[in-house]
Protein backbone atom coordinates (compact mmCIF):
# COMPACT_ATOMS: atom_id res chain seq x y z
CA UNK A 1 0.00 0.00 0.00
CA UNK A 2 1.50 3.34 -1.07
CA UNK A 3 2.33 5.79 1.66
CA UNK A 4 -0.51 8.19 2.36
CA UNK A 5 -3.29 5.93 1.08
CA UNK A 6 -3.72 3.86 4.23
CA UNK A 7 -4.72 6.78 6.42
CA UNK A 8 -7.73 7.92 4.35
CA UNK A 9 -8.73 4.28 3.83
CA UNK A 10 -8.81 3.50 7.55
CA UNK A 11 -10.53 6.79 8.31
CA UNK A 12 -13.17 6.06 5.65
CA UNK A 13 -13.84 2.63 7.14
CA UNK A 14 -14.05 4.04 10.67
CA UNK A 15 -16.41 6.85 9.69
CA UNK A 16 -18.60 4.66 7.47
CA UNK A 17 -18.83 1.92 10.09
CA UNK A 18 -19.79 4.28 12.93
CA UNK A 19 -22.23 6.13 10.66
CA UNK A 20 -23.87 2.84 9.58
CA UNK A 21 -24.28 1.69 13.18
CA UNK A 22 -25.83 5.02 14.14
CA UNK A 23 -28.09 5.11 11.07
CA UNK A 24 -29.18 1.47 11.60
CA UNK A 25 -30.10 2.11 15.22
CA UNK A 26 -32.25 5.14 14.41
CA UNK A 27 -33.51 3.74 11.09
CA UNK A 28 -34.86 0.60 12.76
CA UNK A 29 -36.33 2.65 15.61
CA UNK A 30 -38.19 5.03 13.29
CA UNK A 31 -39.27 2.23 10.94
CA UNK A 32 -40.80 0.50 13.95
CA UNK A 33 -42.53 3.72 15.04
CA UNK A 34 -43.96 4.28 11.56
CA UNK A 35 -45.35 0.74 11.73
CA UNK A 36 -47.20 -1.16 9.07
CA UNK A 37 -50.36 0.94 8.90
CA UNK A 38 -50.47 3.67 6.27
CA UNK A 39 -51.95 7.06 7.03
CA UNK A 40 -51.45 10.64 5.89
CA UNK A 41 -49.48 11.50 9.05
CA UNK A 42 -47.21 8.48 8.66
CA UNK A 43 -46.65 9.16 4.95
CA UNK A 44 -45.72 12.78 5.68
CA UNK A 45 -43.40 11.65 8.48
CA UNK A 46 -41.72 9.14 6.18
CA UNK A 47 -41.28 11.80 3.48
CA UNK A 48 -39.67 14.22 5.93
CA UNK A 49 -37.37 11.48 7.24
CA UNK A 50 -36.41 10.60 3.65
CA UNK A 51 -35.38 14.19 2.84
CA UNK A 52 -31.62 13.58 3.43
CA UNK A 53 -31.70 11.18 0.49
CA UNK A 54 -33.05 13.69 -1.99
CA UNK A 55 -31.66 17.00 -0.71
CA UNK A 56 -28.34 18.18 -2.15
CA UNK A 57 -25.63 17.12 0.34
CA UNK A 58 -24.58 20.77 0.65
CA UNK A 59 -28.05 21.66 1.93
CA UNK A 60 -27.64 18.91 4.50
CA UNK A 61 -24.20 20.28 5.38
CA UNK A 62 -25.63 23.76 5.73
CA UNK A 63 -28.29 22.64 8.19
CA UNK A 64 -25.78 20.54 10.12
CA UNK A 65 -23.59 23.65 10.48
CA UNK A 66 -26.59 25.64 11.62
CA UNK A 67 -27.50 23.06 14.27
CA UNK A 68 -24.09 21.71 15.32
CA UNK A 69 -21.92 24.82 14.80
CA UNK A 70 -20.52 26.80 17.73
CA UNK A 71 -23.60 29.02 17.71
CA UNK A 72 -26.03 26.27 16.79
CA UNK A 73 -28.69 24.94 19.15
CA UNK A 74 -26.98 21.62 19.84
CA UNK A 75 -23.44 22.81 19.06
CA UNK A 76 -23.43 25.57 21.66
CA UNK A 77 -25.00 23.28 24.27
CA UNK A 78 -22.34 20.62 23.68
CA UNK A 79 -19.61 23.27 23.90
CA UNK A 80 -20.99 24.85 27.09
CA UNK A 81 -21.65 21.61 28.97
CA UNK A 82 -19.01 19.19 27.70
CA UNK A 83 -16.50 21.36 25.87
CA UNK A 84 -17.16 19.30 22.75
CA UNK A 85 -17.08 20.74 19.28
CA UNK A 86 -18.05 18.56 16.32
CA UNK A 87 -16.97 20.91 13.55
CA UNK A 88 -13.76 19.76 11.80
CA UNK A 89 -13.70 16.41 13.64
CA UNK A 90 -14.15 12.84 12.39
CA UNK A 91 -17.13 12.53 14.73
CA UNK A 92 -18.73 15.39 12.77
CA UNK A 93 -18.08 13.40 9.59
CA UNK A 94 -19.82 10.41 11.19
CA UNK A 95 -22.93 12.47 11.88
CA UNK A 96 -22.99 13.85 8.35
CA UNK A 97 -22.61 10.37 6.84
CA UNK A 98 -25.15 8.84 9.25
CA UNK A 99 -27.83 11.38 8.35
CA UNK A 100 -27.16 10.96 4.63
CA UNK A 101 -27.42 7.16 4.97
CA UNK A 102 -30.36 7.06 7.41
CA UNK A 103 -33.23 7.10 4.84
CA UNK A 104 -31.83 3.99 3.11
CA UNK A 105 -32.12 1.99 6.33
CA UNK A 106 -35.47 3.50 7.23
CA UNK A 107 -37.08 2.54 3.94
CA UNK A 108 -35.71 -0.99 3.70
CA UNK A 109 -36.40 -1.70 7.37
CA UNK A 110 -39.99 -0.48 7.13
CA UNK A 111 -40.58 -2.58 4.00
CA UNK A 112 -39.02 -5.60 5.70
CA UNK A 113 -41.17 -5.18 8.84
CA UNK A 114 -44.30 -4.83 6.72
CA UNK A 115 -43.42 -8.03 4.85
CA UNK A 116 -43.50 -10.06 8.07
CA UNK A 117 -46.70 -12.12 8.22
CA UNK A 118 -49.11 -10.31 10.55
CA UNK A 119 -50.51 -13.51 11.99
CA UNK A 120 -47.05 -14.37 13.38
CA UNK A 121 -47.02 -11.16 15.41
CA UNK A 122 -50.60 -11.80 16.48
CA UNK A 123 -49.68 -15.34 17.54
CA UNK A 124 -46.93 -13.90 19.75
CA UNK A 125 -49.48 -11.54 21.34
CA UNK A 126 -51.88 -14.38 22.10
CA UNK A 127 -48.91 -16.16 23.73
CA UNK A 128 -48.59 -13.31 26.22
CA UNK A 129 -45.83 -11.13 24.78
CA UNK A 130 -45.68 -7.35 25.09
CA UNK A 131 -45.05 -5.29 21.97
CA UNK A 132 -41.26 -4.85 22.46
CA UNK A 133 -40.87 -8.61 22.96
CA UNK A 134 -42.99 -9.28 19.86
CA UNK A 135 -40.64 -7.00 17.94
CA UNK A 136 -37.38 -8.51 19.17
CA UNK A 137 -38.46 -12.16 19.09
CA UNK A 138 -40.62 -12.28 15.97
CA UNK A 139 -40.54 -9.20 13.73
CA UNK A 140 -36.81 -8.41 13.79
CA UNK A 141 -35.53 -11.99 13.40
CA UNK A 142 -37.82 -12.42 10.37
CA UNK A 143 -36.93 -9.06 8.84
CA UNK A 144 -33.17 -9.01 9.43
CA UNK A 145 -32.31 -9.64 5.78
CA UNK A 146 -34.11 -6.48 4.72
CA UNK A 147 -32.53 -4.50 7.55
CA UNK A 148 -29.09 -5.83 6.63
CA UNK A 149 -29.60 -5.00 2.95
CA UNK A 150 -30.45 -1.45 4.02
CA UNK A 151 -27.41 -1.33 6.29
CA UNK A 152 -25.08 -2.35 3.45
CA UNK A 153 -26.56 0.30 1.15
CA UNK A 154 -26.14 2.77 3.99
CA UNK A 155 -22.51 1.72 4.44
CA UNK A 156 -21.84 2.30 0.74
CA UNK A 157 -23.56 5.67 0.89
CA UNK A 158 -21.63 6.63 4.03
CA UNK A 159 -18.31 5.69 2.40
CA UNK A 160 -19.05 7.95 -0.54
CA UNK A 161 -20.33 10.91 1.51
CA UNK A 162 -18.69 14.08 0.23
CA UNK A 163 -20.71 17.29 0.28
CA UNK A 164 -22.06 17.38 3.81
CA UNK A 165 -18.81 15.95 5.21
CA UNK A 166 -16.76 18.64 3.49
CA UNK A 167 -18.95 21.38 4.95
CA UNK A 168 -19.05 20.12 8.53
CA UNK A 169 -15.70 18.31 8.91
CA UNK A 170 -13.59 19.89 6.23
CA UNK A 171 -10.87 17.97 4.42
CA UNK A 172 -8.06 17.76 6.95
CA UNK A 173 -5.50 15.11 5.90
CA UNK A 174 -5.19 12.43 8.57
CA UNK A 175 -8.13 13.80 10.58
CA UNK A 176 -11.24 14.19 8.47
CA UNK A 177 -10.03 13.50 4.95
CA UNK A 178 -11.84 10.33 3.84
CA UNK A 179 -11.17 8.61 0.49
CA UNK A 180 -13.80 10.60 -1.38
CA UNK A 181 -12.32 13.87 -0.11
CA UNK A 182 -8.72 12.73 -0.63
CA UNK A 183 -9.44 11.93 -4.29
CA UNK A 184 -10.84 15.41 -4.86
CA UNK A 185 -7.86 16.89 -3.02
CA UNK A 186 -5.35 14.91 -5.14
CA UNK A 187 -7.03 15.88 -8.41
CA UNK A 188 -7.12 19.55 -7.43
CA UNK A 189 -3.41 19.36 -6.49
CA UNK A 190 -2.60 17.78 -9.88
CA UNK A 191 -1.33 14.59 -8.21
CA UNK A 192 -2.76 12.17 -10.78
CA UNK A 193 -0.86 9.13 -9.52
CA UNK A 194 -2.22 9.54 -6.01
CA UNK A 195 -5.74 10.16 -7.34
CA UNK A 196 -5.56 6.98 -9.44
CA UNK A 197 -4.37 4.91 -6.46
CA UNK A 198 -7.16 6.20 -4.24
CA UNK A 199 -9.75 5.59 -6.97
CA UNK A 200 -8.59 1.97 -7.27
CA UNK A 201 -8.84 1.50 -3.53
CA UNK A 202 -12.38 2.92 -3.54
CA UNK A 203 -13.34 0.61 -6.36
CA UNK A 204 -11.94 -2.47 -4.61
CA UNK A 205 -13.68 -1.50 -1.39
CA UNK A 206 -17.02 -1.13 -3.18
CA UNK A 207 -16.62 -4.55 -4.81
CA UNK A 208 -15.78 -6.16 -1.47
CA UNK A 209 -18.91 -4.61 0.11
CA UNK A 210 -21.06 -5.87 -2.77
CA UNK A 211 -19.57 -9.37 -2.49
CA UNK A 212 -20.24 -9.45 1.26
CA UNK A 213 -23.78 -8.22 0.61
CA UNK A 214 -24.44 -10.93 -1.96
CA UNK A 215 -23.02 -13.56 0.41
CA UNK A 216 -25.06 -12.42 3.41
CA UNK A 217 -28.27 -11.97 1.49
CA UNK A 218 -28.11 -15.34 -0.22
CA UNK A 219 -31.29 -17.24 0.45
CA UNK A 220 -30.67 -20.28 2.58
CA UNK A 221 -33.47 -22.31 4.09
CA UNK A 222 -33.01 -22.91 7.81
CA UNK B 1 -68.85 -23.78 34.16
CA UNK B 2 -67.11 -21.06 32.17
CA UNK B 3 -69.54 -19.04 30.14
CA UNK B 4 -68.63 -17.14 26.99
CA UNK B 5 -70.84 -14.19 26.11
CA UNK B 6 -70.27 -12.28 22.91
CA UNK B 7 -72.32 -9.35 21.63
CA UNK B 8 -70.35 -7.16 19.26
CA UNK B 9 -70.64 -5.15 16.07
CA UNK B 10 -67.91 -4.14 13.67
CA UNK B 11 -68.11 -2.29 10.38
CA UNK B 12 -65.34 -3.00 7.89
CA UNK B 13 -64.66 -1.42 4.55
CA UNK B 14 -61.95 -2.20 2.00
CA UNK B 15 -61.75 -1.71 -1.75
CA UNK B 16 -65.39 -0.64 -2.11
CA UNK B 17 -66.51 -3.80 -0.35
CA UNK B 18 -68.19 -3.47 2.99
CA UNK B 19 -69.01 -5.94 5.69
CA UNK B 20 -71.02 -5.58 8.84
CA UNK B 21 -70.43 -7.97 11.68
CA UNK B 22 -73.25 -8.08 14.23
CA UNK B 23 -72.95 -11.25 16.28
CA UNK B 24 -74.45 -12.13 19.58
CA UNK B 25 -74.34 -15.51 21.28
CA UNK B 26 -73.55 -17.18 24.55
CA UNK B 27 -72.27 -20.62 25.30
CA UNK B 28 -71.10 -22.62 28.27
CA UNK B 29 -70.38 -25.77 26.27
CA UNK B 30 -66.96 -27.45 26.34
CA UNK B 31 -66.86 -27.09 22.59
CA UNK B 32 -68.59 -24.24 20.81
CA UNK B 33 -68.66 -24.48 17.05
CA UNK B 34 -68.90 -21.39 14.86
CA UNK B 35 -70.40 -22.84 11.73
CA UNK B 36 -71.12 -21.14 8.45
CA UNK B 37 -69.98 -20.45 4.88
CA UNK B 38 -66.75 -18.59 4.22
CA UNK B 39 -67.18 -14.83 4.49
CA UNK B 40 -69.77 -15.20 7.25
CA UNK B 41 -67.60 -13.42 9.82
CA UNK B 42 -66.42 -16.46 11.77
CA UNK B 43 -62.77 -15.47 11.84
CA UNK B 44 -63.61 -11.85 12.71
CA UNK B 45 -65.66 -13.09 15.66
CA UNK B 46 -62.79 -15.27 16.86
CA UNK B 47 -60.33 -12.37 16.47
CA UNK B 48 -62.64 -10.13 18.51
CA UNK B 49 -62.72 -12.70 21.33
CA UNK B 50 -58.91 -12.90 21.30
CA UNK B 51 -58.52 -9.11 21.19
CA UNK B 52 -56.93 -9.14 17.74
CA UNK B 53 -59.85 -7.16 16.32
CA UNK B 54 -61.39 -4.24 18.16
CA UNK B 55 -65.19 -4.16 17.84
CA UNK B 56 -67.01 -0.85 17.30
CA UNK B 57 -69.67 -1.62 19.89
CA UNK B 58 -70.60 -4.30 22.34
CA UNK B 59 -69.13 -6.49 25.02
CA UNK B 60 -67.26 -9.75 25.42
CA UNK B 61 -67.18 -11.71 28.65
CA UNK B 62 -65.63 -15.00 29.52
CA UNK B 63 -66.06 -16.82 32.82
CA UNK B 64 -67.28 -13.71 34.58
CA UNK B 65 -64.32 -11.68 33.34
CA UNK B 66 -65.04 -8.62 31.24
CA UNK B 67 -62.67 -8.69 28.25
CA UNK B 68 -64.20 -5.94 26.18
CA UNK B 69 -66.93 -3.37 26.72
CA UNK B 70 -67.26 -0.34 24.48
CA UNK B 71 -69.61 1.41 26.91
CA UNK B 72 -67.25 1.02 29.87
CA UNK B 73 -64.15 1.52 27.69
CA UNK B 74 -62.74 -1.83 28.70
CA UNK B 75 -60.38 -3.50 26.25
CA UNK B 76 -58.09 -6.07 27.84
CA UNK B 77 -54.96 -6.44 25.68
CA UNK B 78 -54.57 -9.73 23.83
CA UNK B 79 -51.56 -10.77 25.93
CA UNK B 80 -53.60 -10.52 29.16
CA UNK B 81 -56.73 -12.36 28.00
CA UNK B 82 -55.39 -15.88 28.69
CA UNK B 83 -56.94 -17.03 25.44
CA UNK B 84 -55.07 -19.40 23.15
CA UNK B 85 -55.40 -19.09 19.39
CA UNK B 86 -54.69 -21.73 16.76
CA UNK B 87 -54.53 -19.89 13.45
CA UNK B 88 -55.89 -21.32 10.23
CA UNK B 89 -52.42 -21.59 8.67
CA UNK B 90 -51.05 -22.35 12.19
CA UNK B 91 -48.76 -19.26 12.15
CA UNK B 92 -45.78 -21.24 13.44
CA UNK B 93 -42.65 -19.15 13.83
CA UNK B 94 -40.59 -20.15 10.79
CA UNK B 95 -37.29 -19.06 12.34
CA UNK B 96 -37.70 -21.25 15.43
CA UNK B 97 -37.53 -25.01 15.82
CA UNK B 98 -40.52 -27.09 16.92
CA UNK B 99 -39.11 -27.16 20.45
CA UNK B 100 -38.64 -23.39 20.50
CA UNK B 101 -42.11 -22.79 19.05
CA UNK B 102 -43.68 -24.86 21.81
CA UNK B 103 -41.52 -23.19 24.49
CA UNK B 104 -42.31 -19.71 23.13
CA UNK B 105 -44.83 -18.69 25.80
CA UNK B 106 -42.65 -19.91 28.67
CA UNK B 107 -40.72 -16.68 28.49
CA UNK B 108 -42.68 -13.52 27.92
CA UNK B 109 -39.62 -11.29 28.00
CA UNK B 110 -37.22 -10.36 25.24
CA UNK B 111 -35.36 -13.63 25.27
CA UNK B 112 -36.45 -17.02 24.10
CA UNK B 113 -36.94 -19.62 26.87
CA UNK B 114 -34.87 -22.80 26.85
CA UNK B 115 -36.69 -25.49 24.89
CA UNK B 116 -34.85 -28.41 26.49
CA UNK B 117 -36.24 -28.24 30.03
CA UNK B 118 -38.28 -31.12 31.40
CA UNK B 119 -41.68 -29.45 31.22
CA UNK B 120 -41.23 -28.58 27.58
CA UNK B 121 -39.91 -32.03 26.71
CA UNK B 122 -42.90 -33.63 28.40
CA UNK B 123 -45.28 -31.42 26.44
CA UNK B 124 -43.50 -32.30 23.19
CA UNK B 125 -43.77 -35.99 24.05
CA UNK B 126 -47.47 -35.77 24.84
CA UNK B 127 -48.05 -34.31 21.39
CA UNK B 128 -45.82 -36.93 19.75
CA UNK B 129 -43.39 -34.22 18.68
CA UNK B 130 -40.25 -35.25 20.58
CA UNK B 131 -38.66 -36.76 17.46
CA UNK B 132 -38.95 -33.55 15.48
CA UNK B 133 -38.12 -31.09 18.28
CA UNK B 134 -35.13 -29.75 16.36
CA UNK B 135 -36.90 -29.54 13.00
CA UNK B 136 -38.19 -26.27 11.57
CA UNK B 137 -41.91 -25.83 10.74
CA UNK B 138 -41.19 -25.87 6.99
CA UNK B 139 -39.96 -29.46 7.33
CA UNK B 140 -43.14 -30.77 9.00
CA UNK B 141 -46.25 -32.47 7.63
CA UNK B 142 -49.66 -30.81 7.94
CA UNK B 143 -50.69 -32.98 10.88
CA UNK B 144 -47.44 -32.28 12.73
CA UNK B 145 -47.83 -28.56 12.17
CA UNK B 146 -51.27 -28.64 13.71
CA UNK B 147 -49.95 -30.48 16.76
CA UNK B 148 -47.16 -27.90 17.15
CA UNK B 149 -49.73 -25.10 16.99
CA UNK B 150 -51.89 -26.83 19.62
CA UNK B 151 -48.94 -27.56 21.91
CA UNK B 152 -47.64 -24.01 21.57
CA UNK B 153 -51.04 -22.53 22.46
CA UNK B 154 -51.59 -24.90 25.41
CA UNK B 155 -48.09 -24.27 26.82
CA UNK B 156 -49.37 -20.82 27.76
CA UNK B 157 -52.11 -22.54 29.88
CA UNK B 158 -55.00 -20.58 28.37
CA UNK B 159 -58.47 -20.46 29.96
CA UNK B 160 -60.08 -20.72 26.52
CA UNK B 161 -58.74 -22.07 23.24
CA UNK B 162 -59.84 -20.65 19.89
CA UNK B 163 -59.27 -22.70 16.73
CA UNK B 164 -59.74 -21.20 13.28
CA UNK B 165 -60.54 -23.94 10.73
CA UNK B 166 -58.13 -26.39 12.42
CA UNK B 167 -58.70 -29.13 9.84
CA UNK B 168 -58.99 -27.10 6.64
CA UNK B 169 -55.36 -27.65 5.60
CA UNK B 170 -55.50 -31.43 6.04
CA UNK B 171 -56.63 -34.33 3.84
CA UNK B 172 -59.73 -36.37 4.75
CA UNK B 173 -58.21 -39.42 6.55
CA UNK B 174 -55.94 -37.19 8.65
CA UNK B 175 -58.88 -34.90 9.38
CA UNK B 176 -60.88 -37.76 10.87
CA UNK B 177 -57.97 -38.82 13.09
CA UNK B 178 -57.19 -35.31 14.30
CA UNK B 179 -60.83 -34.64 15.19
CA UNK B 180 -60.54 -37.58 17.59
CA UNK B 181 -57.26 -36.20 18.96
CA UNK B 182 -58.80 -32.77 19.50
CA UNK B 183 -61.77 -34.26 21.38
CA UNK B 184 -59.44 -36.30 23.57
CA UNK B 185 -57.32 -33.23 24.18
CA UNK B 186 -60.34 -31.18 25.20
CA UNK B 187 -61.33 -33.82 27.74
CA UNK B 188 -57.85 -34.36 29.18
CA UNK B 189 -57.04 -30.66 29.52
CA UNK B 190 -60.63 -29.60 30.23
CA UNK B 191 -60.05 -26.32 28.44
CA UNK B 192 -63.14 -24.93 26.70
CA UNK B 193 -62.78 -24.48 22.96
CA UNK B 194 -64.35 -22.38 20.25
CA UNK B 195 -63.85 -24.02 16.86
CA UNK B 196 -64.54 -22.50 13.47
CA UNK B 197 -65.56 -24.77 10.62
CA UNK B 198 -67.59 -24.85 7.43
CA UNK B 199 -67.46 -28.65 7.26
CA UNK B 200 -70.68 -30.38 8.51
CA UNK B 201 -68.59 -33.50 9.31
CA UNK B 202 -66.67 -31.48 11.89
CA UNK B 203 -69.94 -30.47 13.51
CA UNK B 204 -71.24 -34.03 13.83
CA UNK B 205 -67.88 -35.36 15.02
CA UNK B 206 -67.12 -32.71 17.60
CA UNK B 207 -70.63 -32.16 18.93
CA UNK B 208 -71.05 -29.31 21.36
CA UNK B 209 -72.99 -26.13 20.92
CA UNK B 210 -73.34 -24.91 17.33
CA UNK B 211 -73.57 -21.22 16.51
CA UNK B 212 -74.63 -20.70 12.91
CA UNK B 213 -73.19 -17.61 11.25
CA UNK B 214 -74.29 -16.11 7.96
CA UNK B 215 -73.56 -12.68 6.47
CA UNK B 216 -72.08 -11.47 9.73
CA UNK B 217 -75.06 -12.48 11.86
CA UNK B 218 -76.10 -15.40 14.04
CA UNK B 219 -78.98 -17.37 12.51
CA UNK B 220 -81.33 -19.84 14.15
CA UNK B 221 -80.21 -23.40 13.43
CA UNK B 222 -82.42 -25.11 10.81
Amino acid sequence: MPVGALTPLLLTLKVALCATLLATLFGVLFARMLGRKRSVTRDVAESVLTLPLVLPPTVLGYYLLVVLGRNGAIGSWLLDHFGITLIFTWQGAVIAAAIAAFPLILRSARAAFTDVDRSLEQAARTLGLREPAVFFRVTLPLAWRGVLAGALLAFARAMGEFGATLMIAGSLPGRTQTLALAIYDAVMAGDDARAATLVWISLLLAIVVLLIAARLLQRHTP
Amino acid sequence: MMQLRVAVTKYLQADRREFRLDVSFESDADITILFGPSGAGKTLTLQAIAGLLRPDQGAIRFGGRLLFDSAQRVDVPTRQRDIGFVFQDYALFPHLTVGQNVAFARSRGWRQARSTDTANRRLLESFDLAACADAFPAQLSGGQRQRVALARALAATPQLLLLDEPFAALDAPLRARLRGELLALQRSRSVPMVVITHDPDDVSALGGRVVLLQDGQVRAPP
